[in-house]
């Protein structure tokens, strides 16, 4: 190698250290036609084999879609999205007709996921997680499927599901989140693509922890999957998402919706470790991740529990929320977002009480650093019938260098007069004693400052699962690089 | 191993120093004392290398290389620890998960191999047990609701691990009880080798009968005023610093 192409790869590899997952992974695909229109909608839809009814819906969805203004109220501004300037299907050739067993999947794609730090194959034989693995717009295996059917759990890719069990998707897909909810919401409505599917009969407490790993490979494509967790009564569930996408210079759009219900006595735990490709230390491409997250606490004394660690994405926009629609429910929502360099966030959650005695809890921590913003919106809705209801919030966000902004916009509305809320918001920029004294005692700036930050976030980590806390320590450290000196 | 020359130095804008010169030689054990406010904390600032401590004119030397031009973990990797006059509080890090960091940081630097979990749990709880400090001090939040006397313990835990060239301790004792002094002394003088230098800052000389220092010398108006053994501070306890210009209140 010349002394010149030395440097620049030496260079490559320094700049791309930050972003571990940047690699792209090179396999054949089928992919949709780029842009969007009817056309490709009926596309997707006969790749996947598709019922009338689904077809139906998503063609509704799309003819309202076209109808619905670019929202505007939110912080982060961006470009106009140029909805034909991407592929709306993209499909690793290999994978044929959805998923199949593990010994079936293209040696690449393990490949790939290993890489990510998922094993599949070891993941099913020693860690005891149960991995959906989503790679573009289809499913590429689902790990410990029949252990768990063993127990009735049903966890597959959606697109399965919808042949499998088409009336609970019927009864419950879109009852948490109809497509008028929201312009993203809406396109996912009408072009989803993937997604997990997860269903808790009565009385079962999920014998391990299900995850689904979302992975963007193909260029100018965007995400849009769905996922629809059913927890019937007196069920438990713990669910993890985990997300990474390649280095590229355009955005790329991800439009999720996750819908969450939770019936008599139910609980669900859903976590979120979010490193979506940022973008690079310039604001040069990465992911705008538009999501709608929601679950409905229909039962009596139902819990519903959101924790999320967002460290990646260009654009975050995001709330996951609780309808406390269940006398006694319960909703949770602990927050970690991180922004650096040119990152945006604008994140938060709802909680919205309708039942009598039902509680809330949200924790959110917000750490800014390099150029970047972030903007905490919570809103605590209680509504006439809530009597009893109770709201905690805490709101503390952390300020690294000068450069940065953080913003926490509370919205309270209570029709209740028994019902209580109580908001609390703190900002601090990092605490430069703190700083040197870990330096004193031999820990460079930049470990430091993970430390004094991880510690801040102490509260929230503790709320993951064991298996991903340590990761999730490990990412907070990650995405601060070059955030100091 | 230290020379401090002719040093200057200001902190926000002020000149607290105005031309120190002490030198510390391996082996060596040396007491600062001196009226509050007379600049002895900003002393141990200047070699631990805290932002906003300047130095105008002068230097300091380490084994002979200008400190100052280094880093504040680079000084600590190389040996340089300082026990903090006011410890810091760092929320939700637990003591271990810090000191493991601290440890392994300065190992790494050094050359040496890591300590992986089991092999550190061991160190630190031959440590702890040393200087008489309770486990559930290892697991909570770093300094977080430990009394005065706990921080002061800790800051000679994080000594005893880190295994330092050149302990600075600043007023260690304060706030230490009968018992406690005993144990953090003996967990000083253990440092105590020929090839280690110790500088301990107090304002009792209760202190120097615990560890016994071969020079004491008098800070005040930002300059030493006077150096001489142990029987200085025997002095300074009876006569207080009216001789050097301050007013006894
Ligand atoms: N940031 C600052 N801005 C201005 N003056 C400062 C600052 N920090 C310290 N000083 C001043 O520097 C002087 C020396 O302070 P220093 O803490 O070094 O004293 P000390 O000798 O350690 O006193 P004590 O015995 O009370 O611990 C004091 O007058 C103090 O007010
Ligand atoms: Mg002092």
């Amino acid at each position: 190698m010349s002394g010149k192409a030395q440097t620049i790869e030496q260079v490559r590899e320094f700049t791309d250290d930050s972003y571990k997952y940047g690699f792209v992974t090179d396999v054949e695909v089928d992919t949709a036609p780029k842009g969007l229109n009817e056309d490709i909608i009926r596309f997707i839809s006969a790749k996947k084999d598709e019922p009338e009814w689904l077809l139906d819906s998503r063609l509704k969805a799309y003819r309202h879609w076209l109808t619905m203004p670019e929202p505007e109220w939110q912080k982060p501004k961006f470009p106009a999205i140029d909805y034909q300037d991407s592929y709306y299907y993209s499909a690793p050739k290999s994978v044929g007709d959805g998923p199949q067993s593990l010994e079936d999947v293209d040696p690449e794609l393990l490949k790939t996921y290993e890489k990510l730090g998922i094993p599949l194959f070891e993941q099913e034989r020693l860690a005891g997680v149960a991995v959906d693995a989503v790679f573009d717009s289809v499913s590429v295996a689902t790990t410990f499927k029949h252990k768990l059917e063993e127990v009735g759990v049903i966890f597959c890719p959606i697109s399965e599901a919808v042949k499998r069990c088409p009336e609970l998707i019927r009864k419950y897909m879109g009852s948490v989140v109809p497509y008028t909810d929201n312009k993203h919401a809406c396109l996912n409505s009408a072009v989803f693509t993937d997604g997990s599917f997860v269903y808790i009969p009565k009385g079962v407490k999920c014998p391990m922890e299900l995850s689904t790993y979302f992975r963007i490979n193909a260029e100018n494509t965007g995400q849009f999957e769905r996922t629809l967790i059913i927890a019937e009564e007196g069920s438990y569930v713990s669910y993890l998402e985990g997300c990474t996408a390649p280095m590229r210079d355009e955005n790329q759009l991800h439009a999720a919706i996750v819908e969450l219900i939770a019936l008599d006595d139910a609980e669900i735990k859903y976590s979120t470790v979010q490193n979506w490709y940022p973008g690079d230390a310039e604001g040069n491409g990465g992911i705008y991740n538009f999501v709608t997250k929601r679950g409905a606490c229909r039962g009596r004394n139902s819990k519903i529990s959101w924790t999320q660690v967002e460290t990646g994405s260009a654009i975050t926009w995001k709330y996951p929320s609780c309808i406390l629609q269940g006398d006694n429910s319960v909703g949770e929502f602990y927050s970690i977002a991180i922004t650096n360099h040119h990152q945006q966030a604008d994140t938060g959650t709802k909680m919205i009480h309708l039942g009598k005695n039902t509680t809330s809890r949200i924790i959110s921590k917000g750490i800014s650093a390099g150029k970047s913003d972030q903007t905490y919106r919570g809103l605590v809705r209680m509504g006439p019938k809530a009597e009893g209801a109770r709201n905690y919030s805490q709101c503390d966000s952390l300020l690294v260098g000068d450069k940065c902004g953080a913003h926490t916009v509370p919205y309270i509305e209570s029709k209740n007069k028994s019902s209580v809320v109580e908001h609390e918001a703190t900002t601090s920029k990092i605490n430069e004693d703190q700083l040197f004294y870990l330096r004193q005692r031999g820990i460079n700036e930049e470990a430091a400052v993970a430390l004094v930050v991880n510690g801040f976030c102490r509260e929230v980590l503790q709320q993951l699962p064991m298996e991903f806390a340590v990761e999730a320590q490990k990412l907070v450290g990650i995405s601060l690089e070059g955030s100091v000196g | 191993m230290l020379e401090i020359k002719n040093l200057h130095a200001t902190v926000g804008g002020n000149e607290i120093l105005k031309g120190i010169n002490l030198t510390i030689n391996k082996g060596e054990v040396h007491a600062i004392m001196g009226p509050n406010g007379s600049g002895k904390s900003t002393l141990s600032y200047l070699i631990a290398g805290k932002d906003g401590y300047e130095v105008t004119k002068g230097e300091i030397l380490y084994n002979g290389v200008d400190l100052t031009e280094m880093k504040p973990e680079v000084r600590a990797a190389e040996g340089v620890f300082l026990a903090f006059q006011y410890p810091i509080e760092i929320p939700g890090v637990p003591n271990t998960t810090f000191l493991k960091e601290a440890l392994n940081s300065v190992r790494r630097h050094r050359g040496e191999e890591e300590l992986d979990a089991m092999q550190f749990v061991k160190l630190i709880k031959a440590k702890a047990e040393e200087l008489g400090i309770a486990k559930d001090m290892l697991k909570r939040a770093v300094n977080v609701g430990f009394s005065g006397g706990e921080k002061k313990r800790n800051e000679i835990l994080q000594m005893a691990v880190l295994d330092p060239k050149l302990a600075v301790l600043d007023e260690t004792d304060s706030g230490l009880d009968i018992d406690a002094l005993k144990v953090v002394s003996e967990g000083v003088n253990q440092l105590r080798s020929k090839d280690r230098a110790i500088l301990v800052i107090t304002h009792y000389q209760r202190l120097l009968d615990h560890i016994v220092p071969d020079f004491v010398h008098v800070l005040a108006h930002g300059k030493i005023q006077r150096s001489g053994g142990k029987e200085l501070a025997l002095e300074l306890e009876e006569k207080g610093y009216a001789e050097y210009g301050v007013a006894a209140e």
